[in-house]
Formats: C-alpha cells, sequence, structure tokens
C-alpha cells in the first residue's frame, strides 16, 4: 500500500484514488443478488412461519405461532390441544439420520484418507480425482442408483438371495435404505478435507511417537486424530448440514413414509398444503443448523485460543 | 526399510480403500449396465441392445427438459461466473476494503444452508414479488447457489498468484483496463473456466430448487427425471441416466484438471 505512494509518476496516483471506489462496485452485485435471492427471502420464511394459513394454501399476513404450535400438538375437534409426537419424531429423526450418516462417513473416510495420503505423488492425485468425481453427479441419478441396487430383484437382494434370504425381497423402503443413499452421496464431503489434513501430518512426529513406546493403535488415538481434528471438524460440517436438509433420500428411498426435515417442508409447500407449517419448520431447520456452526466455531475458537 | 517395520503403515488400509472404491463406482456400473438391457423389466436380464438409447433420444418430453436445463444453466452460469470474478477480484486485490470477511460470507451464503430453506426462500419470494415467468425464476435463483461454485476456484486461483506480473504492467505504464485484459485475466483463466464449468453442473444437476419453483413450461431435466423414477425404473430412464454420467464425467474431469494444472502453474 506505501508502494504505490512511493512512487512518484501521477499516473499511478490517479490510479489509487480510483481504485479506492472499485472493490466495494465489484462486491455490489453479490451483495445485490444475495440480499435479493437469499437473505430478503430469509426473513420473509421467518415472517410467513407466524402469517395465518390461508384459506385456499398460501398465507395471509398475521401473527399466529399455530405454526410452530402444530409442531408438538394437535388441535382437536374442540380445540384442545393434543400432544403429538408425529412431527417431533421427524425432527429427532433427521438429528439421527443426519448424525449416523456423518458418522459412518467418518468411519470410512479416515483410513481411506489416510492410505491415499501415502500414495506417491501422480497416484494420489489420481485418487483424490476419483473421490472428487462421483460428487460432480447429479445428486438424483446417484439416488436412483441406489434405488436400482436394493429394489426388488435388483442386484443386493439377489446375491442375499444366494445366502437363504426369501426371493422377491426389496431392501428399500426404510431408514437403512435412507442411510444407504446418504452416505453414498455425501461421502466425497468428508474424504476430502480429512485427506487434506492428514497429508499435512508430520511424518517424524509418527516415528517420534513409536521411538516413544506408543503402538500403532496410541499412535492412531494420541498423535494422528487430535492433529487431524480441524480437517474431521470441517468434514463433519460438510456432510451434516446437507445431511439435515436431505430432501431426495428420504422421498425415494425411505418411500413417502419414513420422512426428514427436508421431505417435511418439500410436502407443505410442494402441494401448496400449508406454508406458515412449512416455514415454522424450514425456521426449525435453519436454527438447528445454525447452533451447529456455532457449536464448531466456538470450540474452534477456544482450540486457538488454547494453542 | 521393510513394510513391516515401516510405522506409519496401518495394515488393512489398503484393502478398505480398495472397497471404497468399488463401492464408489458400483452403483454408476450398474445403471450403466442396466441401461443396456434389451428387456422391459430393469432387472431381467435378456440382451445386449441399444434400443433404449433410440428411444430416449426420440422423447420430444425429454428432449424439452434437456432444452430448458442447458437453457437456465447457460445463463446462470455466464451470470454467477461474472458476479463471482467482480467479487473475488475485490476481496483479494482491492485495497482497504471493509466488511472484507462478511462479504465473503455473503458470497458463500449458499453453502451454509440447506438447499431446501433456499428453495422455500426463493418460492415464497416469487410468489409475494410477483415474478410469474418461470425461466427468469429459475434463472434467478440457479445464479444465485451457483455463485459460490465459480467463486471458490477464482478466488484460489487469485489468491496464489503474485502481483508482480500485473505491478510490472502498471510500470510499463498499461492502463488498469489493459492490465486487467492481458494480465490478471489470462493469469486466472483456469481458475475462472474451472469455476464457470462447476457452476454450470451444480445448475444442471439441481433438483430441490427446481422442483420447487418448477411449472408447466419449465421442467428441467432433473425434474423430469424425478417424475420417471416416481413412475418407476425403467430401461429407457437407465438409458438416459448413462448419458447423463457420461456428460458429467467429461464436464468434470475438463472442470478439475485444468483446475489442477492451474494450481501446478500457479505455485
Amino acid at each position: 500500500m506505501s508502494e504505490t505512494s512511493e512512487n512518484p509518476t501521477g499516473a499511478t496516483r490517479v490510479q489509487r484514488r480510483r481504485r479506492i471506489n472499485l472493490p466495494y462496485l465489484g462486491l455490489a452485485p453479490s451483495w445485490a443478488l444475495m440480499g435479493f435471492a437469499l437473505i430478503l427471502p430469509i426473513f420473509i420464511i421467518a415472517a410467513v412461519s407466524v402469517a395465518v394459513r390461508g384459506a385456499y394454501g398460501g398465507f395471509d399476513w398475521g401473527f399466529d405461532l399455530s405454526g410452530y404450535r402444530q409442531i408438538l400438538f394437535n388441535e382437536g375437534w374442540t380445540g384442545e390441544m393434543e400432544f403429538t409426537p408425529q412431527y417431533l419424531s421427524i425432527i429427532l429423526r433427521t438429528i439421527l439420520l443426519a448424525s449416523v450418516t456423518t458418522l459412518l462417513c467418518l468411519l470410512l473416510a479416515v483410513p481411506v484418507a489416510y492410505w491415499i495420503a501415502r500414495q506417491p505423488g501422480n497416484r494420489k492425485s489420481l485418487l483424490v480425482f476419483l473421490v472428487t468425481l462421483p460428487f460432480w453427479m447429479s445428486m438424483i441419478l446417484r439416488v436412483y442408483a441406489w434405488m436400482i441396487i436394493l429394489g426388488k430383484d435388483g442386484p443386493l437382494p439377489r446375491f442375499l438371495e444366494v445366502f437363504g434370504a426369501p426371493s422377491g425381497m426389496t431392501l428399500m423402503y426404510n431408514d437403512g435404505a435412507t442411510l444407504a443413499a446418504m452416505v453414498y452421496t455425501y461421502i466425497p464431503l468428508m474424504v476430502l478435507p480429512v485427506f487434506a489434513s492428514i497429508e499435512k501430518l508430520d511424518g517424524p512426529l509418527i516415528e517420534a511417537a513409536h521411538d516413544l513406546y506408543g503402538n500403532r493403535w496410541t499412535t492412531l488415538r494420541r498423535v494422528i486424530l487430535p492433529l487431524t481434528a480441524p480437517g474431521i471438524a470441517s468434514g463433519a460440517i460438510l456432510v451434516f448440514v446437507p445431511a439435515l436438509g436431505a430432501v431426495l433420500e428420504p422421498i425415494l428411498m425411505g418411500g413417502g413414509k419414513q420422512m426428514m426435515m427436508g421431505s417435511l417442508i418439500q410436502l407443505q409447500f410442494g402441494g401448496g398444503r400449508n406454508w406458515p407449517f412449512g416455514a415454522a419448520i424450514a425456521m426449525t431447520l435453519m436454527i438447528v443448523v445454525m447452533l451447529v456452526l456455532i457449536a464448531v466455531a466456538l470450540r474452534s475458537a477456544r482450540k486457538e485460543a488454547e494453542a | 526399510m521393510s513394510k513391516h517395520h515401516d510405522v506409519k503403515r496401518y495394515p488393512g488400509l489398503g484393502l478398505i480403500s480398495i472397497a471404497f472404491f468399488v463401492y464408489l463406482y458400483t452403483p454408476l456400473l450398474v445403471v450403466i449396465l442396466y441401461s443396456f438391457n434389451a428387456n422391459r423389466i430393469t432387472s431381467v436380464w435378456t440382451e445386449f441392445s441399444f434400443k433404449w438409447y433410440a428411444s430416449a433420444l426420440q422423447n420430444d418430453a425429454l428432449m424439452s427438459a434437456l432444452k430448458t436445463s442447458l437453457t437456465v444453466a447457460f445463463i446462470a452460469t455466464v451470470v454467477a461466473t461474472t458476479i463471482a470474478l467482480l467479487a473475488a477480484l475485490s476481496i483479494i486485490r482491492g485495497r482497504n476494503v471493509r466488511f472484507r470477511k462478511l462479504s465473503e460470507t455473503v458470497v458463500n451464503l449458499p453453502l451454509l444452508l440447506p438447499e431446501i430453506v433456499l428453495a422455500v426462500a426463493t418460492l415464497i419470494l416469487f410468489s409475494l414479488v410477483g415474478v410469474q415467468n418461470g425461466m427468469l425464476k429459475l434463472v434467478i435463483a440457479h445464479s444465485a447457489f451457483c455463485t459460490p461454485f465459480a467463486f471458490l476456484p477464482i478466488r484460489a486461483r487469485l489468491q496464489g498468484m503474485s502481483l508482480d506480473y500485473e505491478e510490472a504492467a502498471t510500470d510499463l505504464y498499461a492502463s488498469r483496463w489493459t492490465v486487467f485484459r492481458r494480465v490478471t485475466l489470462p493469469l486466472i483463466f483456469p481458475g475462472l473456466f474451472s469455476g464457470a464449468m462447476l457452476a454450470f453442473l451444480i445448475s444442471m444437476d439441481d433438483f430441490i430448487t427446481s422442483n420447487m419453483l418448477s411449472s408447466g413450461g419449465t421442467t428441467t431435466l432433473p425434474v423430469y427425471i424425478f417424475s420417471l423414477i416416481r413412475v418407476g425404473t425403467s430401461p429407457e430412464l437407465n438409458a438416459i441416466a448413462t448419458l447423463l454420467i457420461i456428460g458429467s464425467l467429461i464436464l468434470a474431469t475438463v472442470a478439475l484438471s485444468v483446475a489442477a494444472r492451474g494450481q501446478r502453474d500457479g505455485k
């Protein structure tokens, strides 16, 4: 910054004066687009979540917490409130499935990332590329592939028939099928950040751990995993957040009955059924996501303060 | 050092990793394999045939969905890449920019929220503002969520690039515009190119938002595929899926290898 002011030519000074406003001009379009298409609409969702349900779908402005109340209670014929865990169980199932997905991705990603990190240069880039590639395939096709594999007379049920499973069986339409598709669609998002932090691991440090009589398990637990924690944390966020909002997996694999928050929101808006209730669920989903992001940010801030 | 005494080696990882890659690619291979099955029932193999590809290519609804998807993806890519380029230049190269961190978060905002929330948000917005044109709705929403995918590679490229070239050009009395056109732009081209390709792929692949916003004349390819899946698996669907898998494969390979080469050169 002082370089330009040391430059005695007038031309640079003119450029410098002009340059001051340019960055803001460059940022204006992204602020405008995100402001209009994202930030403003999020406030609108908040407003709609407390609006009054319209008689013919849609909504009328107002202040009414029935969208949120409906998550926990069901209104009876005479207006009495009855606790119904129907939607609460969908919320809890969503959090549970997203957590299990994250955990399974993690269990699979750590050994794979470690193995890739120890391959020679060229092969390493190729393997990283192979991990990334399926992520760029259409999400709906990746879920569809699992519908074929687990569906009636699909390859996996056929394979199990060899071991005495009943014929004509389907493995679809349950939480396990949803989980299979979720792990499959999100796993690249876990492998890549974990790989990035394992690759930075200090080799001599691992050797030192062994010289101090730490066996492989101890070294993994006390040296490798703590040092790769940042990569694991960012991978966990990258998997957990979209998994919380999964729509296609519960709709296609869970078969409509095993809903998650994403498919519940989709249902409320897709059919134009109940916008305030859908918006209330969307707000709940957003709050869960925010809580996760804030918790992780606080944790890493504390870690940094300690270090 | 013999393999056995290499302390960094954990036995069994190779096996797990090979199983992982098999797991990653088998589902796609199954779809591709089944698309060549002559039998109308997907899971009963009779003989090898190309006939489902022929029938897919003659499917008018499919072609119209493809046209919608390509149009939306093309416009959204141009818009998102332009906005991302301007934002990246301002954030990385701009001097004394206030709200730098905040601006970066705003550009990446679509990555921080589940897509279904964004889909619902834009649906309500358009119904309130009264946007009727289905194409316009899709283009605005797609431009928004494609922007971070275009932004990240451009940002990475700009950040890894030394200022020396631009300063040398300025010292040789090149105008700001000339410096940008003749020096900066060619240097960041790999990032720009892969960012644009990735934005295009993300737009082509999107289901959640497009489904929420879709109306009569604006069915995109994934939304059309979803309607086919709802009817049931079919060999024609497998043929369509295979064509799309191969298309994405080519685009992603080109985009990622350009990005990787760019990163190597930049160092």
